[in-house]
């Protein structure tokens, strides 16, 4: 029952991908691992790192296409799911560190013991144990996103409103979480790990395991998106984002379809966030930035909105130009990133993947039947 | 004794003050009668005090002060008369009359002047009517807060003159209060302080309240239960001034607030433009004025007062060209696609920062503050800054000036007709692609005079602008889109709610608190305060 | 006709934006398999009415029962549909990105929850159903067409198509003729009179050759309030609806 409802509408393009993934969770670590250094075909651990952390960006940017491209909620507060899976999964870093710390206390993180605090937090309970920690890597981001999206959707907030609520939600986090009263570590957020299941977690081997992990948890996301958005849900979606009071009028209750999409979107966001700290090494609230989640609406819209596909490809693009801009021209970035949202939304509606379409079909000498590419043009205020 | 140190300081600073007045003759005149001390008995030293103090000249307040303190004494070799301090194994010598050194002296080469106490309560009998009944009434306000702060029981009957003789009646109501203090820390009976206490109690602030609980916790009785009642008075009475405080911070961020919404509340409120590139306009308005303070202080620094004025309409234009730039090149393209206007216009926000960062640099650059923007006066218990006070007239005076252009212009009129009708407003022959871009301009340009304001109160650096945005739409949002007297209902709602609530939360927990309440607060009315109504809105 | 046995019962609703009055003190009853068709100038409040018998304006006062026990100003938007009420906007309003066998397939009844509509697949009943609506509103070879593709009267038709399809006990229809040929103006209306054998309907309409070939019970609203009713006849001779609405 769930094979078939995951695999039943996968197409050709959507194969490619997941075979292209796939290919990738094996080859990479395989060329890191059993590829002796200095041979043409070593991928150092370093690059395998990065490619991890485009996936888990990659994931992410699946999940606001899900909201975005598809039920049209334009999500300027996504980092904050993304950075609160990540906060669940350093939680348990924190915890695995045990005596090892700088001072040594076998239950407090350093940060408390430098606060002069005498006992754990409440909430801090359980991290110790990783299956706890990863069903709060949903839960943390799926309640909050659940009890947002509740009182929001139900009270019809829309459009540029919703946008600016979302903002003001991860703006609000950032805030909160900079205090060290939070016990999350304030400024410094939680770093330091030291392993993960036992792992060292500078270890090339674990590394490798990470970016697999990262690899199958897009594609399983993936598959899991494709099956929503091809199911008769995710056509009420599409209604809902062309024409939401029509919707309504058909006796669809919105809100609970938003809420449903919104929440399953904020859990792959924090699963990102998880499968991304132990990467990176780190978490702080600097994630919670309004900036940041609003960068990862631009992967969204460079890929295509709508397309699952185009998300993906857009994340890990936008952000191999950014590393690489970032280390030749540091200056220009900014430059290049801003004229990236003016030039995709001007010029680019439907993203890489829609030029690409309209490419091929221009090769087969098909007028493009599809009018929502004349939709695109400027139109006038009503 | 550190009544008495505190005293002759302060005494010294005064006399310091109005000896610079006295003339050298006029302090000369005086050295005969204060040498006089170095000769004679008790009998004529005392009178020799009466008769230093009948001149009535501030100036002999220190030496008498030293007298009763011991420090007074002479040279033997020539009977001159110094005021001494302890320097190692000897003395340092300070004239009596100008206060200034006079040499040293080992201990065998000075004689003191010997007191005793009748003599010392005559001395302060002098004294008081020396400072209490100074011809200045500066002076005598000054000795009765001096009086206040020592609580000297032993100041009562030079108070009790004073206040007799007094005629400002100012300055008699703080001599009643030292009064009531120093009778609080007397010996004398229940009456007497039950009075103090309803004096003190009349006052109403932090000094009065800190004496009263200090007395009060070793009171009993009916001066403890007078004592608490005070108390709560004055407890009463400060919350009410503490709310009066927040409230002026209140308003004092909320005229911020206003001010950084005002421009977004046309673009955003009146247009339907989301311009995220907004608070980048604020910037630009805030580089405007630093780089005008620059060229001033650099050519022409006795322009330098006037330099806001200069750059408020640089700032306009220069802000409101940039956001012409914007809608035209770019906006236009995306009217009626909010959700891509948001975004563009943020990418807009990431050039503007970069282009400021690689012109100026990175760092906080340094806007002065003109001298009429600087400084402070009192009102009650409030302190109120000049520069938050010209904050708030201005950003009122911006709001009023953008009511009237909208009301009462053409402009206003053509813009208005096209934001309720566009197609009709065009077929009527005005041209809508200018209207907008005006408008746009407009908005941006009150967000560049707004960075003026801004620059003197916060830092200009390139990411000023990303620090306003989020409130500014907060407030427009919160007032209601579309509504300009939402927007300033709305900023100076926000503003007073944070401040009320910082005390009790902390500056960060009551900013989070402030959004969690506008989301709240949008789930229960998704069109701000003041929300239109209608077929027209779902349009 | 009392309340117990109207299938729509307004009594006394009126509403008011900013101070204009929409809707004043309106009253108005159909009964269970009638067909009426609402005429009446601009601003007369026809599609506030609409607005608030499908819940989207919530009324200042009065009230709106349905089947004669279900008040209706209690209920949202959804589960006013799910009671049996469709509607066709004014302007016609079909999924633009969605291809036309899914504009109906959407509409179809059907349980509405997202978990039913998440797992659900289409079954051999709902396709002939589709089928059939395909051929009534003759878009049979469009199926693949995007919604969007469509002409203006075949936006029309698929709208009405969604409404069928939703099986609703009574149909609110806002200008179904606006923007369509005499041809296929005429053709609607014999669509419609279809429509009514089985179902209750309330046609909004300007066109009065539309409203005649109908051949129904009319109503004429002004300023929010009911000026006349009766024959089409009856009311045409109405001096008041022929003075704000027909002219001279």
């Amino acid at each position: 029952m769930m094979t078939s409802f995951l695999f039943r509408t996968l197409d050709a393009r959507a194969g490619i991908f997941i075979g292209l993934m796939l290919a990738a969770v094996v080859l990479v670590p395989a060329l890191n691992l059993l590829v002796p250094e200095g041979s043409t075909f070593h991928v150092p651990t370093y690059a395998v790192t990065l490619m991890g952390k485009y996936l888990t960006y990659a994931l992410l940017a699946l999940s606001v296409d899900l909201v975005w491209g598809y039920c049209g909620i334009l999500s300027l507060g996504h980092g904050a799911f993304f950075a609160l899976g990540g906060y669940a999964m350093g939680m348990y870093l924190m915890r695995q560190i045990g005596t090892r710390g700088v001072y040594g206390d076998p239950v407090l993180p350093d940060f408390m013991v430098f606060l002069n605090w005498k006992e754990l937090p409440w909430y801090w309970y359980g991290f110790d144990m990783f299956p706890f920690a990863a069903l709060m890597v949903l839960l943390a981001p799926g309640i909050l996103a659940f009890v947002f999206g509740w009182f929001a959707f139900r009270s019809r907030v829309t459009g540029v409103y919703l946008s600016i609520i979302t903002q003001a939600l991860t703006y609000a986090l950032l805030l909160a979480f900079f205090r060290n009263d939070m016990g999350f570590g304030g400024n410094n957020g939680l770093t330091d790990f030291k392993d993960i299941f036992g792992f060292d977690i500078q270890a090339g081997t674990t590394r490798a395991g990470l970016f697999a992990a990262s690899g199958l948890a897009l594609v399983v996301c993936f598959l899991i998106c494709r099956a929503v958005t091809r199911s008769k849900l995710g056509k009420v979606l599409v209604a809902v984002r062309d024409a939401e009071s029509r919707t309504r009028f058909l006796g669809y209750r919105v809100e609970h379809y938003k809420l449903f999409v919104w929440t399953l979107s904020a859990m792959m966001a924090g699963i990102a966030g998880a499968l991304y700290v132990p990467q990176v090494g780190i978490i702080n609230p600097g994630e919670f930035a309004p900036a940041n989640s609003i960068e990862v609406v631009i992967w969204v819209a460079v890929g295509g909105r709508g397309t699952l596909v185009g998300a993906v490809l857009g994340a890990i693009l936008v952000n191999f130009s950014k590393t690489w801009f970032t280390a030749a021209l540091p200056e220009i970035w900014l430059f290049a990133l801003g004229g990236l949202f003016v030039v995709v939304t001007l010029f680019l509606p439907k993203g890489l993947l829609g030029l690409m379409d309209k490419g091929w079909s221009a090769v087969r000498r098909r007028p493009a039947k599809d009018t929502a590419a004349h939709r695109a043009e400027p139109q006038p205020a009503e | 004794m550190s009544f008495l140190k505190s005293f002759l300081l302060l005494l010294c600073l005064l006399t310091g003050f109005s000896g610079a007045a006295l003339s050298q003759e006029d302090l000369e005149s005086l050295r005969p009668l204060v040498n006089a001390l170095a000769e004679g008995k008790f009998k004529e030293t005392e009178k020799q005090v009466a008769d230093l103090a009948a001149t009535g000249n501030p100036a002999v307040a220190p030496l008498l002060e030293a007298l009763g303190n011991g420090d007074l004494q002479f040279r033997k070799s020539d009977k001159a008369v110094f005021i001494t301090r302890s320097a190692g194994k000897g003395y340092q010598l300070i004239d009596p009359l100008t206060l200034e050194p006079a040499g040293d002296a080992s201990r065998s080469e000075v004689s003191k002047i010997k007191v005793n106490n009748g003599l010392r309560r005559s001395i302060r009998a002098a004294l008081g009517s020396l400072t209490l009944m100074a011809k200045d009434p500066a002076v005598r306000l000054s000795a009765a807060e001096a009086v206040f702060k020592a609580k000297d029981p032993d100041a009562i009957e030079a108070l009790d003159a004073a206040i007799a003789k007094e005629s400002d009646n100012d300055v008699r109501l703080v001599m009643e209060q030292a009064r009531a203090a120093a009778v609080l820390n007397s010996t004398r009976g229940d009456a007497d302080k039950l009075e103090a206490i309803g004096v003190l109690a009349s006052m109403g602030n932090r000094d009065a309240l800190s004496l009263l609980t200090g007395f009060a916790a070793s009171a009993e009785g009916e001066q403890k239960a007078a004592a608490d009642k005070a108390i709560t008075r004055i407890n009463k009475s400060l919350a009410l001034w503490g709310n009066a405080q927040n409230i002026w911070y209140g308003v004092s961020l909320g005229s911020v607030l206003l001010l950084a919404a005002i421009g977004l509340a046309i673009t955003f409120g009146v247009m339907g433009v989301i311009n995220m590139a907004h608070g980048e306009m604020v910037m630009i308005g805030a580089y405007v004025t630093f780089v005008v303070q620059e060229m001033i202080r650099s050519s022409a620094p006795w322009l330098f007062d006037y330099s806001l004025l200069i750059a408020l309409p640089l700032a306009f234009v220069i802000s409101g060209g940039i956001g012409m730039a914007i809608e035209r090149g770019v906006i236009r393209w995306l009217y009626g696609r909010p959700l891509e206007t948001l975004l563009a216009t943020w990418g807009i926000s990431l050039m503007l920062q970069q282009a400021v960062r690689s012109i100026f640099g990175p760092t906080n650059q340094e806007v002065g503050n003109p001298s009429w923007t600087s400084g402070a006066f009192e009102l009650g218990q409030l302190t109120i800054t000049y520069n938050r006070m010209w904050i708030i007239v201005f950003s009122l005076l911006v709001f009023a000036g953008l009511m009237l252009v909208l009301k009462k212009t053409p402009f206003g009129l053509f813009t208005r007709a096209v934001t309720q009708n566009r197609r009709m407003a065009a077929s009527m022959g005005i041209r809508t692609p200018w209207i907008d871009a005006l408008t746009f301009g407009l908005g941006s340009g009150i967000a560049g005079i707004a960075g003026v304001a801004l620059s003197q109160i916060d830092n200009v650096s390139p990411n000023l602008g990303q620090g306003y945005i989020i409130d500014s739409f907060m407030v427009v949002v919160f007032g209601g889109v579309g509504n300009l007297w939402g927007t300033l209902v709305g900023a100076m709602t926000l503003g007073v709610v944070n401040k009320f609530l910082e005390p009790y939360a902390g500056a960060v927990l009551g900013k989070i608190l402030v959004l969690v309440f506008i989301i709240l607060f949008i789930q229960k009315r998704p069109r701000g305060l003041f929300a239109l109504k209608g077929r027209a809105v779902e349009a | 006709m009392t309340r117990q046995t109207s299938l729509l019962y307004l009594d006394g609703v009126s509403v008011s934006f900013d101070g204009f009055k929409a809707l004043n003190d309106l009253s108005l009853v159909i009964a269970p398999g009638e067909m009426r068709a609402i005429i009446g100038p601009n601003g007369a409040g026809k599609t506030t009415m609409m607005d608030v018998i499908t819940g989207k304006t919530k009324p200042d006062s009065g009230e709106v029962y349905f089947n004669g026990v279900v008040d209706l100003t209690g209920e949202d938007e959804a589960s006013i549909a799910e009671l049996g009420i469709g509607r066709k906007f004014q302007k016609p309003t079909v999924f633009e990105s969605h291809t036309v066998w899914d504009n109906l397939e959407l509409a179809l009844k059907a349980p509405r929850g997202p978990f039913a509509t998440l797992f659900h697949i289409i079954s051999g009943a709902e396709k002939s159903r589709i089928e059939e609506l395909l051929t009534l509103i003759r878009l049979s070879d469009k199926r693949d067409e995007l919604a969007a593709n469509l002409s203006h009267g075949q936006k029309q038709w698929l709208e009405i198509g969604m409404l069928l399809a939703q099986d609703p006990k009574l149909l609110l229809v806002d200008e179904p003729a606006a923007g369509m040929t005499d041809a296929e103006t005429m053709e609607t209306a014999e669509l419609l009179k279809d429509i009514a054998r089985t179902h209750s309907v309330v046609v909004v309409e300007h066109d009065m050759h539309f409203i005649r070939a109908l051949g129904v019970k009319v109503t004429c609203l002004a300023e929010g309030s009911v000026l006349a009713e009766g024959s089409l006849d009856h009311v045409s001779a109405n001096e008041r609806v022929v003075e704000v609405y027909l002219g001279r």
